[in-house]
């Protein structure tokens, strides 16, 4: 099972004439970077995903169309790469996205209990992103820290040794950041 | 005697060695020397030092290069990949290495591709590491800068380049056919063998999968020869191993120790024994794919074969502790979760069987199972076992499965019989 949120992404209308979704100077350059490493030009999909959602947050309708059309594969292609893979997004996520790890040593000392504090916390279960839109809560695999179990990633930070009490301060530390941010 | 080639560059502050501080430590001296091998008598080294696999299967790296066909006229394209996916629950080893000392993978790398003929190589990481694969872009840069990919340096035809290929996810990318799949850009679905990557591997070129910790061995191997590797070991095999231990330990951690080391020597000296005066039941000796063994297996060394005989695998070296106040039915249940939601799908005994025994497990676990689900329970673990499946994935499934039917067959009657988790 992919923990995947529930909803299947809603159908956007084909899109009008003239409004062709349009990849940014930046994507179009890293794409073109990594399509140079490879022999085939079809294996810069995967990387052209990873591209647009490193930019954009998630991978809409949108910018699967705009994939397809700048380097000619099948929007269907796409799709399901962009479902197969679990670090590519379909659906909109927080600026924050929590990676519970799952695995089996951090089961041991006491994920499930972590869990259960970020579900109340936020209010969401896995697969969801909180009623603020700051937090998405992923359940992940062995994050390979187990000797520092329990540990999450938020984002691109690794936290470790984790307690209900530093997982607590850790969100009200990156709330507040949030509201000092919208309050600028 | 250098006794610890893949950490001597690992200090206690968190940082990574950059170009300069690793070759003050005689760092590349194994690529020069490299270079003035035959690729030929450079795979004969390796084989004979007898280096096996470090990503869990153990197959001798010389050997498993020596598949490469030699005419390099008639197959000029062949690729190295080095596989950092590490995703198998309780490993954490690629990690340090890739972190702390990214020249001493590199340099494994140009020998490795100087083995093979390849003239492009690509590191696969997963996703997730973040920081190693800022240190390794950093490092790929500082190399490129160095002239040490260049024809000047290497006197071949072309420069070599070294690629690092980010992964969007998924467990089964780290089974290597999968991984060549995503990296030609497709879903990441196991490639029916033969043929043999070796033969036929990225986009139908000769090519060699290699684990990091792997790849890493080889500097010192090269500059220090086969017999130094071999006097490493304690036991049968050769060289050195990063082995771990995670669970409820005093100090879990991660120490490169002889092959062959015993398994009591590593949880009880080095991991400090198990916390809180608890006592050990079962462990799991390298990941969450390898067999239970038991405290009657303390005094086992760890070594391939011994291992293998004892009725598990080495697997990554990274043991996991099961204590006496941790319910092993639980673990078990937790490690088939993630097994059932990373199968690709593709064969039935994986795709259906595991939600299946999932569904099982749960039940027992709830204090609704009945006896008849341990018998189910095994039924499963035989579908799952070699040969009736596409890829590994499903097999490594069944091992803590069916090594926990035995080991611990008396808390899943207990469960049973009482109707409830003994643990709660
Ligand atoms: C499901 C699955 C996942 C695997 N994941 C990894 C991995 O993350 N890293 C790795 O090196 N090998 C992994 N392997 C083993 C690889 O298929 C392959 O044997 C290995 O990379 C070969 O390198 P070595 O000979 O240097 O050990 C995995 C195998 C399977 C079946
Ligand atoms: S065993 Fe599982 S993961 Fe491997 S190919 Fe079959 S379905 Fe896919
Ligand atoms: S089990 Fe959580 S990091 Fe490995």
């Amino acid at each position: 099972m992919k923990e995947r949120p529930e909803k299947v992404p809603q159908r956007i209308p084909a899109h009008q004439e003239g409004t062709a979704p349009q990849l940014s100077a930046e994507e179009m350059r890293a794409i073109d970077e990594e399509r140079s490493h490879y022999e085939s030009d079809a294996a810069a999909g995967l990387e052209a995903l990873r591209i647009v959602q490193r930019e954009r947050g998630w991978i809409s309708d949108d910018s699967l169309r705009a994939v397809s059309a700048y380097l000619g594969i099948a929007e269907a292609e796409l799709e399901g790469l962009a479902t197969y893979y679990q670090l590519l997004f379909r659906q909109p996520v927080g600026p924050e996205v929590i990676q519970l790890c799952k695995s089996s040593s951090c089961w041991i000392l006491g994920c499930d209990r972590l869990q259960t504090t970020l579900e109340k916390a936020l209010g969401i279960h896995p697969g969801e992103t909180s009623a603020d839109g700051i937090f998405t809560l992923l359940e992940n695999p062995c994050l390979g820290a187990c000797d520092r179990a329990p540990v999450l990633l938020m984002n691109e930070e690794l936290h470790s040794h984790l307690t209900e009490e530093k997982l607590q301060a850790l969100l009200a530390e990156k709330r507040q950041r949030h509201a000092d941010q919208s309050a600028d | 005697m250098l006794i610890n080639p893949l950490t001597k560059n690992i200090g206690a502050d968190d940082t990574a060695l950059d170009l300069g501080a690793y070759r003050n430590n005689d760092g590349y001296r194994g690529w020069l020397r490299a270079l003035r091998m035959s690729p030929e008598k450079l795979i004969d080294l390796v084989q004979k030092a007898g280096l096996r696999g470090r990503g869990g299967a153990g197959f001798n790296t010389g050997f498993k290069w020596s598949f490469v066909p030699g005419d390099r006229q008639a197959q000029p394209v062949r690729y190295l990949v080095c596989n950092a996916d590490e995703m198998e629950p309780g490993t954490f080893k690629d990690r340090l290495l890739m972190e702390r000392d990214p020249h001493l993978l590199l340099e494994g790398m140009m020998i490795a591709a100087h083995a093979i003929g390849a003239t492009t190589a690509y590191i696969f990481i997963r996703g997730e590491y973040h920081r190693a694969a800022k240190v390794l872009e950093n490092a790929i840069g500082e190399a490129e800068q160095a002239g040490l990919l260049t024809p000047e340096t290497t006197g071949w035809e072309q420069p070599l380049r070294i690629y690092l290929h980010r992964s969007s996810g998924n467990y089964i990318c780290g089974e290597e056919t999968a991984l060549l799949n995503a990296l030609e850009g497709k879903r990441a679905i196991p490639r029916a063998k033969p043929p043999y990557p070796q033969v036929s591997g990225l986009w139908g070129r000769p090519t060699v999968v290699n684990n990091v910790e792997t790849l890493c061995n080889l500097p010192h191997l090269v500059t220090q020869g086969a017999d130094w590797y071999r006097q490493l070991g304690r036991g049968e095999d050769g060289g050195t191993k990063l082995f771990g231990v995670s669970g409820k330990v005093n100090k879990p951690g991660l120490w490169e120790l002889p092959m062959g080391t015993p398994v009591r020597e590593v949880i009880e000296n080095h991991a400090g024994g198990l916390r809180d005066g608890l006592t050990l039941r079962g462990f799991l000796p390298g990941g969450g794919s390898t067999d239970f063994l038991g405290p009657q297996h303390l005094d086992l060394p760890l070594d391939y074969d011994a291992v293998g005989k004892a009725g598990s695998r080495l697997g990554t070296g990274t043991i996991t502790v099961l204590d006496e106040a941790t319910c092993p039915v639980g673990l078990v249940l937790n490690l088939s979760r993630f097994f059932a939601r990373e199968s690709c799908g593709w064969c039935t005994p994986c795709r259906d069987g595991l939600p299946w025994v999932v569904h099982i497990l749960q039940r027992i676990e709830n204090g609704e199972g009945t006896m008849e689900d341990l018998e189910l329970l095994r039924e499963h673990t035989i579908r799952m076992a070699p040969g009736n499946t596409f890829c590994a994935l499903a097999p490594g499934a069944a091992e803590p499965i069916q090594s926990a039917l035995k080991l611990f067959e008396q808390d899943f009657v207990d469960h049973i019989r009482g109707k409830a988790c003994p643990f709660h």
